[in-house]
């Protein structure tokens, strides 16, 4: 037996070590930033210097502390009402957070599900899936989400529905693709033939092959779900009006852009730091997760 | 004795209409309990597509025309689809050809040849994996522990097909289809598996349909062989009488053109074209019979 015995060769550093080297700068930076939104938004009441919808006549429209007039009281300094901009940035994260992880978690789910079934199925169910988004797509995004918005009524709940019933589709063209591709494969057959059925193969051995391809979609689609979150509370129909948003935020220093830019300038540079953010930690992780690029 | 497959006049037809092509016209052959039966042919012979019958992986615009599979005397086309999968895998198993794809990249080797035992075997993840261990070792796999958590793109290709051997026999099946099992692997390799798949088989006591192009293999391990081209047998019998006392001229041919160590070079001779020409042309007679038969 000795003759034909073979063996491995000796054990190399941990996967997980390998996957997150691999992942290389994309990862590290945008899981900072990720996690450093998480946790501005979980801990806003206790580093946010002031209550966010505090009014201070006497000092609105304060500029940055270290600009000329600047208060160190006001940090990022106020806007017309004099309102702490730093502390309402803070809070504001808090909606983004909430809306981009629940909206794209959601999104996610159903997407996911209606594209395994289109992809495994094919025939009529997938042509009739693959219609369905044909003609989803040929809206509009934005337009779709804010005339729902409008239908469905001002809140939270309806921000995250309105990307929700907008965005699945994204999850279910790609999912459903991939999952017909991997259904190809050899090792799917395998499945098949020791005696998996469909539902098994599916969650068992096709699932996993498409982790890294979920865990980047959902990122992206986290980013997303915060800029659409911003175009829906820039015109108003997020969130009810005394909670702060990036996109109220915009709004209103639109207003007051040549006097005070700094309030419309942080609440851009908090939405485009953000949604770089997600598509870095999603670009990071795919590389870092795919098994076909760990060989 | 009942054979363990008995497979009746199977006629196979791919696509529909003008563009339908007879993949299998007409194929009949047995194996019985413990014997191990070599299908040759050239490419496109329809020895593949004889597997993937018996297995019930046939493409979805496979057609079986008329004919009949019958596994251990039930007969395997009318099976209902539930109890045709607890079979496969438990009393039917695949040896795949290719065992760089055939394993799902995203699993533990451990995990995939627990998948099978706890499939069919009712044993806990525990007593599958110890299960896993032993069939590993049982292929000759030093440190079968460590190999149980390894990712099939951290092992070799050889041992990759060690690890399909030891799936395809975990459960100890009646019949075993290994589809040209040793064609992926380095020549030296191709001899240890083979006489590993020859050992686990006197052990195990499976019948093998070894699916194969190479008429050395067959001499090796075929107790019995079958000679396919344009999806009809040719010729049938023992393998010693077969390659010494072969009856048909394309296995007379197939034999001159297969190279020997007691033959110069130089007496290797291509099959003739003007055989294959007739054989074909007889295949598409055949055809056009049925067709006016209505079958």
């Amino acid at each position: 037996m000795v003759d034909t015995a073979v063996s491995v060769p000796m054990q190399q550093p941990s996967r997980w070590a390998i996957g997150f080297r691999r992942g290389g700068a994309r990862l590290w930076v945008g899981g900072a930033i990720v996690a450093a939104l998480i946790l501005v938004a979980l801990l806003a009441p206790w580093i946010a210097p002031h209550d966010p919808i505090e009014q201070d006549l006497l000092s609105g429209q304060l500029p940055p502390a270290w600009m000329q007039g600047g208060d160190t009281a006001y940090l990022l300094g106020t806007d017309s009402l004099g309102r702490d901009v730093l502390s309402r940035l803070i809070y504001a994260a808090r909606v983004a957070v909430v809306v981009g992880f629940v909206a794209a978690l959601l999104a996610g789910a159903i997407g996911i599900t209606l594209g395994l079934i289109a992809g495994s199925f094919g025939g009529w169910i997938d042509q009739a899936t693959s219609r369905l988004i044909d003609v989803w797509m040929a809206f509009p995004p934005i337009l779709l989400s804010i005339v729902l918005a409008a239908v469905i009524g001002a809140g939270l709940t309806s921000v995250i529905l309105a990307i929700v019933v907008v965005d699945w589709t994204r999850f279910a063209r790609i999912i459903r693709a991939e999952t017909a591709v991997q259904l190809q494969r050899d090792y799917a057959m395998a499945a098949r033939v020791i005696g998996l059925n469909r539902g098994q193969t599916l969650r068992l051995e096709i699932l996993p092959n498409l982790v890294p391809l979920v865990v980047t979609l959902l990122a992206v689609e986290m980013g997303v779900a915060i800029l659409v979150e911003v175009i829906l509370s820039f015109v108003g129909i997020s969130v009810a009006g005394d909670t702060p948003t990036w996109g109220g935020m915009i709004a209103e220093g639109r207003q007051i852009i040549y006097q005070s830019p700094w309030v419309m300038a942080f609440a851009i540079g908090c939405v485009i730091v953000s949604v770089v953010g997600f598509n870095l930690l999603g670009d990071g992780l795919r590389t870092a997760l795919d098994p076909v690029q760990r060989r | 004795m009942t054979a363990v497959l008995s497979i009746q006049d199977l006629h196979v037809t791919i696509g529909r209409g003008a563009r339908a092509a007879n993949v299998l016209r007409g194929v009949s052959l047995e194996v019985q309990p413990g014997e191990v039966r070599g299908l040759v042919g050239e490419s496109g012979a329809g020895k593949s597509m004889l597997g993937r019958a018996v297995l019930g992986l046939l493409p979805a615009d496979a057609r079986i025309g008329k004919g009949g599979i019958a596994f251990a005397g039930r007969d395997f086309l009318t099976l209902p689809e539930r109890e045709r999968r607890d079979l496969l895998g438990r009393q039917i198993a695949l040896i795949p050809q290719d065992p760089m794809t055939s394993l799902n990249p995203v699993k533990r080797v451990g995990d995939q040849i627990a998948r099978v035992l706890q499939r069919h075997l009712a044993l806990s993840r525990r007593q599958a994996l110890q299960r896993a261990t032993e069939l590993l070792a049982e292929v000759a796999i030093r440190d079968p522990q460590r190999v149980l958590d390894l990712y099939p793109y951290e092992i070799s290709g050889g041992m990759r097909q060690r690890v399909l051997i030891a799936m395809a026999f975990g459960c100890d099946p009646s019949l075993i289809i290994a589809d040209e099992p040793t064609t992926a692997l380095d020549v030296t390799v191709q001899r240890q598996v083979l006489q590993l798949i020859e050992r686990l088989r006197e052990r195990r006591g499976a019948a093998i349909l070894f699916v194969t192009h190479d008429l050395g293999v067959v001499a090796k391990i075929c107790r019995t062989m079958t000679v396919m081209h344009a999806g009809r047998v040719l010729e049938d019998g023992e393998t010693a009488d077969v390659l010494t006392r072969p009856r048909h001229p394309y296995t007379r041919a197939l034999l001159a053109a297969t190279p020997r160590a007691d033959r110069p070079a130089d007496a290797l001779r291509p099959v003739p074209p003007a055989l294959i020409e007739s054989l074909w042309s007889e295949a598409h007679r055949l055809d056009r019979l049925s067709i006016v038969g209505g079958t």
